[in-house]
């Protein structure tokens, strides 16, 4: 007898889609049920440079942030509309000096709350107070496995020193600790020895994510962009550690989506499993929306509920279900397995957020991305631009990590 | 090193337990159980959750299948042979572990 275990998958684009057994037993949503999961993105404040930040571009300033109260009340709304986890991440969840406090009130109204970074700010009694204050987990990010390569990318002295002292601490604590190291050209040498050192750190996850390429890091993809070789290499190391560590380390990967042959599905699809919450308390169907231009994403701070904004405004029916789709995804038999790829891709790459996602080879902009990306790979150009409130800072010859 | 084993072999002697990381809670607006884990929302059978429910680190699996075998009024030898598989497959996907020793 196996049990069945329905996995609603969450934030990952895992297409086994449990979310529609849990949305069919008396859920109180509708057509489109709220998500289990939520990323509430704290502070874009972060004493890290990574070049492939996930922020936008232009950054929330530390004075537009939601406050103490605000994100404890969005807490209890997000928990009573159905929401089961939270996870905490930035910027850099840690320089918010109330964070014990909003992991005491997820824990306090029921939600399961994970800790998404940096660690670089971390000490152990801070750790200890948020272990007792109920959080569940801890995500680390590691830019390599040792400190040469990962101070330069992270833009941080001794950055990499700090992240093993707190994923230490984490075990020590009891803690389950997910490694999450994201790869590029610059750091893909190191892959075995990073899936070595996640085993060393005891960790219970890995996830070995392929850079995705909006905001910073499409500013920075000539130096990020890996190789075909090395994605197929990637892969082969992937799939053989995931088989060798069975049991001890589990390892989710995320391919780059410019070399597959198919779109991801992103978020599970515009705003149907996911939403994130800004540091200034806008809800957003995916942490890169505000990169489309001409889409009005309200806040926690208007006179609408969470939910209200989730199932009825604009921005989330923009790119809802099917029906804003134009060729070829329109009569694609796989416009419901992907539903056209990322929104944020095809906005970047065409213009046009209603366009075919160019990771897809239907897409008529394919064949040109591949080739640029592949040159952009071959042709090495390795200086980073650091990610700052001031909108970036190129890297300077040997002097790195401010 | 922590005293969690990962890998455990299931027995009727073993007293599993969910991992901090794994929390089983009645979700009250889908009105279903789930399993909480990193980045996982899992829904479990009724079956797995009626067992997942005896598994508090105390009770022995032996203990759970003479409990489950009183209640449904079924052969003792069929519950054990099913309920020890169940559990050997939540380990392997890494929601249970065995309760540890307190002499630590």
């Amino acid at each position: 007898m196996t049990p069945t275990l329905t996995d609603a998958g969450v934030a990952a684009s895992d297409p086994s889609d449990g979310l529609a057994v849990l949305e069919n037993r008396g859920s109180t949503a509708e057509a489109f049920g709220i998500p289990l999961a939520v990323l509430a993105e704290l502070t874009h404040r972060c004493p890290l440079q990574c070049p492939y930040c996930s922020n936008p571009v232009e950054l929330d300033r530390g004075g537009s942030e939601l406050s103490t109260e605000e994100w404890n009340k969005v807490l209890s709304e997000l928990a009573e509309i159905g929401v089961l986890q939270i996870h905490f991440s930035g910027g850099e969840p840690t320089a918010r000096r109330d964070l014990v406090e909003l992991v005491k009130h997820a824990s306090d109204v029921g939600l399961y709350s994970n800790l998404i970074t940096s660690a670089v700010l971390l000490t152990r009694e801070k750790l200890s107070a948020l272990a007792e204050a109920g959080l569940c987990h801890v995500q680390i990010s590691f830019q390599g496995n040792e400190p040469v390569v990962a101070d330069r990318v992270a833009g941080f002295r001794h950055a990499h020193a700090r992240k093993i002292e707190a994923a230490k601490w984490t075990r020590e604590l009891d803690l389950p600790l997910t490694v999450n190291a994201v790869m590029h050209r610059q750091n893909l040498f190191q892959l075995s020895d990073i899936i070595q050192m996640a085993v060393d750190l005891d960790a219970d996850r890995l996830e070995v994510a392929n850079v995705q390429y909006y905001g910073w890091a499409l500013k920075n993809r000539a130096a990020l962009m890996p190789t075909v070789a090395q994605i197929e290499e990637t892969s082969r190391i992937v799939e053989e550690a995931q088989a060798r560590l069975k049991g001890v380390l589990a390892i989710d990967y995320v391919v780059p989506d410019y070399y597959a042959l198919r779109p991801k599905k992103c978020m599970g699809g515009w705003g149907r499993q996911f939403f994130n919450i800004s540091p200034a308390g806008k809800i957003l169907p995916c942490h890169a929306a505000e990169s489309i231009t001409g889409l009005e994403f309200l806040s926690v701070r208007s006179n609408h509920s969470i939910a209200w904004i989730w199932r009825n405004s604009e921005a989330f029916n923009r790119y809802r279900g099917t029906g804003w789709m134009k060729e070829p995804c329109k009569s694609c038999e796989f416009r419901e397995v992907d539903f056209g790829g990322c929104r944020c891709q095809a906005f970047a790459l065409t213009g046009d957020a209603g366009n075919t996602d160019p990771a897809c080879t239907l897409s008529p902009m394919h064949e040109r991305i591949f080739k640029l990306a592949e040159q952009e790979a071959a042709a090495a150009d390795n200086r980073f631009l650091y990610r700052n409130f001031a909108g970036g800072t190129l890297e300077t010859g040997g002097d790195h990590g401010a | 090193m922590t005293g969690r084993s990962r890998n455990i072999n299931v027995s009727e002697a073993s007293r599993p337990v969910l991992p901090r990381h794994a929390r089983l809670k009645f979700d009250e607006t889908r009105q279903v159980w789930v399993i909480l884990a990193p980045e996982r929302v899992l829904a479990p059978d009724e079956i797995a959750v009626e067992v997942l429910k005896l598994c508090d680190g105390v009770r022995s699996v032996g203990q759970m299948v003479d409990e489950l075998a009183a209640k449904y009024l079924a052969e003792r030898g069929a519950i054990a042979t099913d309920v020890i598989a169940m559990l050997q497959d939540l380990a392997d996907k890494g929601f249970l572990t065995e309760a540890r020793e307190k002499t630590s």
